[in-house]
């Protein structure tokens, strides 16, 4: 049964300075393909990592993205986080609310294992 | 424009030195980078961050065609008139990005897009455009990162990750600087966080503060009320917002006590649920504060001119993004005009876009009409949006290639050094080109 998270998109080194390097190179694909997971959700998921997941967003789009389990206490039980990028843009609604900016941080998905 | 066209090529193989060159990745705007070129190469980037680092050296003289007409190499002129062509042909033609375009260059698009009553944008609408409808609504209170450097002792970041998004920030202005009225450094402020994530950041703070997903403005608010006594009942606030009411009941003592408070706010506040609503209770606290102390707020802004897009645009419009010319005159609307909005509801039916990625950034109905519709794009890498575009320039880089004028995310204006020449031409010699053609054909003389 798919379970629903919270969706941070977010910044990170790498993506940053994979932005500078290059959009089409390996650390710059790798970081924003790559899905944060907190460490007891996976256990008790029976996730491992490199794992491959599909989530869903809240307007039905689909992702398939791998997984790798946060470090440490970053991530609160319930919350994914993911480097901003192609994945998060996809999750991401064309409605903005009469803002100008979609919600693009604290979506739920659903997350099943694939 | 004499900054932007100055030649500075050395001979082959030597070595220069370009002291106090000015790092455009991020809204920090560092002015204090020594360059060592060799060979239209930057092979060292002293006092950079791992951010400013990577965009030096990985900016070389890219081996690409300096302009693409529908993906095949083709001559700049081409590219120039299939340009104007397109941008005159449509019916709700969009300019876009900006943020990584120096001062200069963003007058002019602002220009073109005023000739062909068109609409622009700035990546502000998908980073702190929030804040700037929170700004109208509420007001800024604010100061130079120098002020915060020299007198701010009570330093909070809500929403925001400056470890990894502006790693300087913490030594060159908001923590580690020993200021004027601060001669300990670090030792004499306090440092608060509030994230829905104990970011790298969180190891910086004195206090860290962790609040539910999307309760940002309950947070926010418990503060205001607190700020005025009125009474709270701890459950409800626990419930709304994840954290203890005794929590925020000392961070409260603590920004009352402080003698210069500032709060640096980021995307957490503005992409999350509530956006506006968000910033405007955030502007609102700032002020709130001013009744027993200073304080101040500022958003920490992403790209290195950004904050040049929202002053140009405000100064040639009176808007600072999301304007519309369709009448003639300047009409400002987020959520209408801004081109997520343009792009998801099929509205625009050509477009330009200068330094920034829709293709990579935005939601999928808008990247899927941007890419059903002629648009140019001017990058200085190839990127999603380059393919996709019908005329594709690539550009020099600003800041390492040309010269000209950013803003530093507190409004202070600061110049380019560049390093080293490019082939390839600037944003401000393709837009001025583009310009020249488009007054020519809509029937501009002068």
């Amino acid at each position: 049964m798919p379970e629903t998270f919270i969706l941070i998109p977010g910044r990170t080194s790498d993506q940053g300075c994979g932005i500078s390097e290059g959009k089409f190179l390996e650390k710059y694909q790798r970081e924003i393909n790559t899905l944060q997971v907190p460490p007891g959700d996976m256990a008790r998921l029976g996730l491992v990592d490199g794992d491959r997941v599909r989530l869903t967003g809240e307007d039905g789009q689909v992702v398939e993205v791998n997984i790798t389990p946060a470090k440490k206490d970053e991530l609160p039980e319930g919350m994914l986080f993911i480097a901003y990028g192609d994945i998060s843009s996809r999750l991401m609604g064309g409605d903005t609310h009469g803002s100008g900016m979609p919600t693009s941080k604290g979506m739920d998905v659903r997350l099943e294992k694939v | 424009m004499a900054a932007t066209t100055e030649s500075t090529a050395t001979p082959p193989g030597e070595l220069k030195i370009v002291q106090d060159a000015t790092c455009t990745f991020c809204g920090c705007v560092c002015d204090d980078i020594d360059l060592t070129v060799q060979d239209n190469h930057i092979t060292e980037a002293k006092r950079a961050c791992v951010l400013g680092k990577a965009w030096f050296l990985n900016h070389s003289i890219e081996d690409r065609p300096s302009c693409l007409v529908d993906g095949k190499p083709a001559t700049l002129e081409a590219g120039y008139d299939r340009a104007a062509q397109i941008l005159t042909t449509g019916k709700y033609p969009i300019i876009y990005g900006l943020s990584d375009s120096p001062c200069e260059a963003q007058r002019v698009a602002v220009s073109i897009v005023d000739w062909i009553n068109g609409t622009i944008d700035t990546t502000t609408s998908v980073c702190h455009g929030p804040s700037g409808m929170a700004f109208q609504g509420v007001g800024e209170v604010t100061c130079s990162l120098g002020e915060v450097a020299n007198r701010g002792d009570l330093i909070m970041f809500w929403g925001s990750n400056p470890a990894e998004s502006h790693p300087r920030h913490f030594t060159k202005y908001s923590l580690m600087p020993k200021g004027m009225f601060l001669p300990n450094g670090r030792k004499d402020r306090t440092c608060v966080i509030v994230d829905v994530r104990r970011t790298k950041s969180a190891k910086a703070a004195d206090i860290f503060v962790q609040i539910k997903p999307r309760a940002d403005f309950e947070g926010l608010w418990t503060l205001r009320a607190l700020a005025k006594g009125i009474d709270l009942d701890p459950k409800v606030v626990l419930r709304d917002t994840g954290v203890e009411l005794a929590v925020w009941t000392d961070l409260m003592a603590r920004m009352k006590a402080a003698k210069f408070g500032v709060i640096f706010f980021g995307m957490g506040v503005t992409m999350t649920r509530g956006k506006h609503a968000n910033s405007e209770a955030l502007l609102a606290l700032t002020r709130d504060m001013n009744a027993y102390t200073r304080f101040v707020a500022k958003p920490n802004r992403g790209h290195g001119n950004v904050t040049g897009a929202d002053n140009v645009v405000a100064w040639r419009t009176g808007y600072p993004f999301g304007v519309n010319h369709s009448r003639g005159y300047p009409r400002f609307n987020p959520g209408e005009y801004t081109t997520s909005d343009t792009l998801a509801n099929g509205e625009a039916d050509c477009g330009m876009t200068i330094a920034c990625d829709p293709m990579a950034n935005f939601s999928q109905p808008a990247r899927q009409h941007l890419s059903s519709i002629p648009y140019i794009a001017l990058d200085t890498k190839e990127t999603p949006t380059t393919r996709a575009a019908a005329v594709a320039f690539t550009v020099a880089t600003y800041g390492i290639n040309t010269g000209g004028t950013v803003y530093r995310m507190d409004d202070v204006p600061i110049p380019l050094r560049p390093a080293f020449d490019s082939p390839h031409p600037s944003d401000f010699e393709v837009l001025t080109q583009i310009e020249r053609r488009v007054k020519k054909i809509v029937g501009i003389t002068s």
